[in-house]
């Protein structure tokens, strides 16, 4: 597939997923009110405007960029540990978050949040930076970082907060358990200004700074000896790399929780359509990344309506079985 | 001197090696496995961990501006791997990114080089398609236009383990006389070899190495002898000429 036609086939699906976001709900709204109320002078009485202000931009706007920082995360993880399987839950973001949020639900009840955020969301990002620095300093003897051992040693973390998680599952009172399984779901409903401007502001330089990287992952793709003889400094790059996950990710599962197969999914098929030049797989897979968070977020307001599913449900439903096939047919695809 | 190398120690594996190599001047590196050939060309680019000195250009290597000294200095391990199926054009690309010769001038270094490793009908193609030969084919082109031409005054290095252990007869010889003309066109060049009389017919000097440490240095004729073989390799060979160029040619014993 040509690049162009990707990303014009993308650029159309986002915005046409984005309308749909704003658009379809409880209350469906025409599509040129929903264009209108996008503009300022929206009398403060119009309710579909409020509507559209209040709940369901900053909702799409909160889908639209944990997607996209989830897969180009994902993407670029991928590059640096030379492995299709990678994605950011493996150097430890996931389970770290899943962690701190059910700490933060078991023990945390009195402690108020701050900045417009729960305590979960920051017991999440906590539990996620804290994860990976650990993996990061394991993997890391005087200035190399052994991406392998960051790859066992995300694993290892893993399994451990995992336990610990599990161990706080077993203890907690009912409700406290609910609330940690929805949370480990995923969900964009806390979406509030304040919250996507918080996204936002991590978003840019994240997707940014990936996006530059794309040369030196394209050289990474040889192996790091190689890349550093092409004159890369590797190891600052790496440590760039995985901070810039750690700040996107972390923050993102903060915010809607663990979202699951969108990191290790929407990489591959924008590289099976486009082939694995970073340079281009990188802002492909955050648009698509984009594009399917926002599509699965409108499948999960409206599948169960007035109810809503939580969306890392539904990428999980949707991711597993292409997860499947990719294994089945990694033979063509991975060396 | 493009490349002098002194005291190189690296532990347990190589001992105080020396060797040189001036502009033009093609060393050839010869030893059982194990003797310590990878290792003397990591630790001169500083993958392995070494001490001693190792001077590019009169300067130490190790402190050179990293793409200054990518523009100069191209090496190619012993193994090559690759994450995703870049085609074969987008890796030897690759080799250009730390040059600022601009994308005409890019694109037909990438052309000449893989024109003279035989890959030119192979660019579109993904790496992780081609057969063991053609990817290390694709691995040289990749090296050789990372220092095709020289930007400057600046000398060049060309480091290459095992360049032509993967391939056939009819493309070794081709690799041989590419590296011969970029010999020919100053580019320095140290490269491992387990094919003794081919090393010997293409290289200016000869290093044989034996446990990290070198048995003999210097000519071809003076290397390649039945008892530096059998020091060596610890193997019985007879050493004869190449009827036509004289070389010395080893056979099994």
């Amino acid at each position: 597939m040509k690049p162009a036609v990707l990303f014009g086939g993308l650029g159309v699906a986002s915005v046409g997923v984005f309308i749909a976001e704003l658009a379809l709900g409880p209350v469906a709204i025409a599509p040129h009110e929903v264009w209108a109320a996008l503009w300022p002078g929206q009398s403060a009485a119009d309710q579909n405007a409020l509507i559209i202000t209040v709940i369901r931009l900053p909702r799409a706007v909160l889908a639209a960029l944990v997607g996209a920082i989830l897969a180009i995360s994902g993407a670029a993880m991928q590059g640096l540990f030379r492995n299709p399987l990678a994605d950011p839950s493996l150097i430890g973001v996931t389970a770290g978050a899943s962690l701190g949020a059910s700490l933060a639900i078991v023990f945390g009840g009195a402690l108020a949040g701050a900045m417009g955020l729960t305590i979960v969301s920051i017991g999440a990002f906590i539990g996620a930076v804290l994860a990976v620095l650990l993996v990061y300093a394991l993997a890391t003897r005087g200035t190399q970082t052994s991406v392998t051992t960051m790859l066992l040693a995300g694993i290892a973390i893993g399994a451990l907060a995992g336990a610990a998680t599990s161990l706080l599952e077993f203890v907690a009172s009912n409700e406290m358990l609910r609330r940690i399984s929805l949370w480990q779901m995923g969900g964009l409903d806390g979406a509030t200004w304040p919250r996507v401007g918080l996204l936002a502001a991590v978003a840019v330089p994240v997707v940014a700074g990936l996006i530059g990287l794309a040369p030196a992952l394209n050289a990474l793709l040889l192996g790091e000896s190689e890349a550093r003889h092409l004159g890369f400094a590797v190891d600052m790059i790496k440590t760039v790399l995985i901070g810039l996950v750690a700040l996107g990710v972390g923050v993102s599962v903060a915010l809607a929780g663990a979202i699951v197969f969108v990191g290790l999914v929407v990489p591959h098929i924008v590289r099976l359509a486009i082939g694995p030049d970073h340079r281009l797989v990188l802002p492909g897979a955050a648009l698509a990344g984009a594009t399917l968070l926002l599509g699965a977020d409108v499948a999960a307001r409206l599948l169960v309506a007035p109810a809503e599913l939580p969306v890392g449900l539904l990428t999980a439903l949707v991711g597993a079985p292409f997860f499947i096939l990719l294994l089945r047919g990694s033979r063509d695809y991975a060396l | 001197m493009s490349l002098v190398v002194a005291d190189l120690c690296v532990a347990a594996r190589l001992h105080d090696v020396h060797l040189t190599a001036a502009a033009g001047e093609r060393v050839g590196v010869i030893g059982a496995n194990g003797a310590g050939k990878s290792t003397l060309i990591g630790a001169i680019t500083g993958d392995v961990a070494a001490t001693g000195r190792v001077l590019f250009d009169d300067r130490p290597l190790a402190g050179r501006p990293r793409l200054e000294r990518a523009r100069r200095v191209a090496c190619l391990a012993q193994r090559q791997s690759l994450a995703f199926p870049l085609t074969a054009r987008e890796v030897v690309a690759l080799a250009r990114s730390p040059h600022a010769t601009g994308r005409a001038l890019d694109a037909d270094i990438v052309a000449a080089a893989a024109s003279a490793m035989d890959i030119s009908s192979l660019l579109g193609r993904a790496y992780t398609r081609l057969s063991g030969g053609e990817r290390q084919r694709v691995q040289l082109a990749r090296v050789l236009a990372q220092i095709w031409r020289g930007e400057d005054a600046g000398d060049r290095l060309l480091l290459l383990d095992e360049p032509v252990a993967a391939l056939d007869i009819g493309h070794q010889g081709m690799v041989m006389a590419t590296l011969a003309r970029l010999a020919a066109d100053g580019v320095a060049m140290v490269f491992v070899m387990h094919d003794v009389s081919l090393a010997a017919a293409h290289a200016d000097r000869l290093i044989a190495l034996r446990d990290g440490q070198i048995i003999a240095a210097g000519p071809p004729a003076e290397v390649v002898t039945e008892a530096v073989m059998a020091e060596v390799f610890a193997a019985r060979t007879r050493v004869i000429s190449h009827p036509d160029t004289g070389h010395p040619v080893v056979l099994h014993g």
